[in-house]
């Protein structure tokens, strides 16, 4: 176990340091001058020597990497180069309230996705199973974007029930301002995922169900919601818990987009904007930080795997 | 031939229907896509305007039309691209194992472990923006995963005794992967590239959506229901029609893609997703 835990976090170091060389060479080494990205395509020549001169734009490829490279370590990220601020508090701040919508999501689409999953694979061919399996066909294959256009106009322009866009603290408005203004993008945010997460909860349901070790906890008498509570489930949710991590990956996605839609000030958005004004440092700051908070989430899931795995003996006949 | 499931005819023929109508497109739309108007601004669906006008009295049926060339080239490019770059990888690294295998594999493991939305903003972020930079920044993200399940296919099928027979009669290693190999990779290799459609059709819309794909005054389906966000109130319609499109294209060609795969290999049901 101590083995495991090293070497997958030694992985998780090598994925960020190497995650560091990918964005800077993307960044630095693709054709185009990062002062003329800045100044646009009217700039003088002065102007762009001088801002090359002073982000050090001159000096070899190596030590501008090494520079930026050993900030990262320190926590400095560098200027935002539009807001002329550290770009680690802005990082920081943003990815504080993305990990609000992050949390509420992933929970949400774990409970309801299993839940559903579990009721669809004991009730297979029920009506309420079809109903399941014909909204998830639908539901994983409408793009988030057009989700957060259908709930805009229906919860927010027809009903006026929710604000359309923005966030606001708890502080300011309070729970129920700061929960109106997190309804609509939670909710487009999980559609896709609970659809996702309850169709392999079901099909890794179904095959337990079908499998020896449950045939034999029948045998021998068990009522059968005792043998599908503790002899089923616990080897259906384990790779419930690998499709997780992965959500998490598209959650992240799923976040760039809907916080633009939303106008919710989180990571996703700064990263929007920090790409459409090429805004340089504050765009390399979150691509890392994004891509090491799923790594970690990936790190997590593989531990909590591994922990739950040897108890539960998962049955010789894979597949 | 084995029976062919009615959800795969189904889905089959809207994809067709709408490649036709892609085609077809520039010579029956009603109007000239990108003709402004501005007497008939902002008007509702009618015999005339059957998806109504948007902000510049253009007329949406068309400009949907205009745009339906483009979700299917994302869709089909990136994934041929994918499929290109990533199927011949896949294949060396089974075959030539030691280091060779080890750099791919590393490499693939670092691609997947960032989110591929982000991967497709990261590499699309430094250019300028347009139909073939986001068609090949989907190729690109979709590439690990064409190594992957190739890598895999392949080494079930390294192990197999044709492929014993060819190299005891002294062949290649060219041969032995293009002849004997490829030929009886194909059923899952398929079956991924459909499925892979989807996501690459979503994923290009995204990132349309966000401002790095095609650019106005084109008219690429999730660009348009970007454009549309100001109007949502007074005319839903220039952002549903598009939008309502992109929807039955994304889940025709899922359906397509899940039925191929029950078709032709079972084993992999209830996979899918990312």
């Amino acid at each position: 176990m101590t083995g495991f835990l090293v070497r997958r976090f030694a992985s998780v170091v090598f994925v960020l340091w190497a995650m560091t060389v990918v964005v800077f060479a993307i960044v630095h080494v693709l054709p185009g001058s990062v002062a003329h990205m800045i100044l646009g395509e009217y700039a003088t020549n002065e102007a762009i020597a001088d801002l090359e001169l002073r982000l050090g734009l001159n000096d070899p490829l190596y030590l501008q990497y090494w520079r930026w490279f050993t900030g990262l370590l320190q926590g400095d990220f560098g200027n935002s180069l539009t807001m002329d601020r550290p770009a680690a508090p802005l990082i920081l701040e943003a990815l504080g309230r993305s990990a609000i919508l992050a949390s509420i999501s992933i929970v949400l689409v774990a409970i309801i996705g299993i839940g559903l999953g579990i009721h669809s694979a004991t009730h297979v061919g029920s009506w309420s199973d079809r109903a399941l399996t014909l909204m998830q066909y639908f539901f994983i294959a409408v793009p988030e974007f057009f989700w957060c256009i259908l709930v805009i106009i229906f919860f927010a322009v027809w009903l006026g029930w929710l604000p359309a866009t923005g966030y606001s603290p708890i502080a300011e408005a309070g729970l129920l301002g700061w929960a109106k203004h997190l309804i609509l993008p939670v909710s487009t945010l999980v559609l896709g995922l609970i659809a996702h997460v309850s169709r392999l909860v079901r099909s890794s349901m179904l095959e337990a169900i079908e499998s020896r070790y449950v045939l034999a906890a029948r045998a021998k008498g068990l009522p059968e919601r005792l043998v599908l509570r503790r002899h089923a489930l616990p080897n259906a949710l384990l790779p419930a818990i690998t499709v997780l991590a992965v959500d998490v990956g598209i959650l992240m996605g799923g976040i760039v987009v809907v916080e633009s839609v939303f106008a919710f000030p989180g990571l996703g958005r700064m990263l929007i904007y920090a790409i459409e004004n090429q805004d340089i440092p504050l765009m390399m700051g979150g691509m890392i930080v994004i891509t090491a908070v799923y790594a970690i989430a990936n790190l997590v899931a593989d531990i909590l795997y591994a922990v739950l795995n040897p108890r539960i003996r998962v049955s010789g006949s894979a597949g | 031939m084995r029976h062919i499931p009615r959800t795969l005819w189904v889905g089959g023929t809207i994809v067709t229907a709408i490649c036709i109508l892609a085609v077809l497109g520039p010579w029956i739309a009603p109007f000239d896509p990108d003709a402004f108007a501005v007497r008939s601004r902002l008007e509702p669906p009618s015999a005339t305007h059957w998806f109504g006008t948007d902000e510049f009295g253009r007329d949406v049926f068309s400009r949907v039309l205009a745009g339906a060339h483009h979700s299917l080239l994302m869709g089909f490019g990136a994934t041929l691209i994918s499929l290109v770059i990533g199927v011949p990888l896949g294949l060396i690294a089974a075959f030539r194992r030691g280091w060779t295998e080890e750099t791919i594999m590393r490499g693939v493991d670092l691609m997947i472990s960032i989110p591929p939305v982000l991967l497709g903003l990261l590499i699309l972020a430094v250019s300028d923006p347009g139909l073939f930079k986001t068609i090949l920044a989907v190729g690109l993200v979709y590439v690990p995963i064409m190594t992957r399940v190739s890598r895999a296919v392949a080494l079930d099928l390294l192990a197999e005794d044709f492929v014993e027979a060819a190299r005891a009669r002294g062949e290649g290693g060219y041969h032995i992967l293009v002849r004997e190999i490829l030929p009886n990779a194909w059923p899952p290799l398929i079956v991924e590239t459909a499925l892979r459609i989807t996501f690459a059709i979503l994923l290009g819309s995204a990132l349309s959506f966000l401002g790095l794909g095609p650019q106005p005054p084109d008219s690429e389906w999730g660009l348009m229901i970007a454009e549309s966000r100001p109007f949502i109130s007074e005319a839903p319609w220039i952002g549903l029609a598009p939008g309502l499109c992109l929807c039955l294209l994304l889940i025709a060609v899922n359906v397509v893609g899940e039925g191929l795969r029950d078709l032709l290999d079972p084993r992999l049901r209830g996979r899918g997703h990312g």
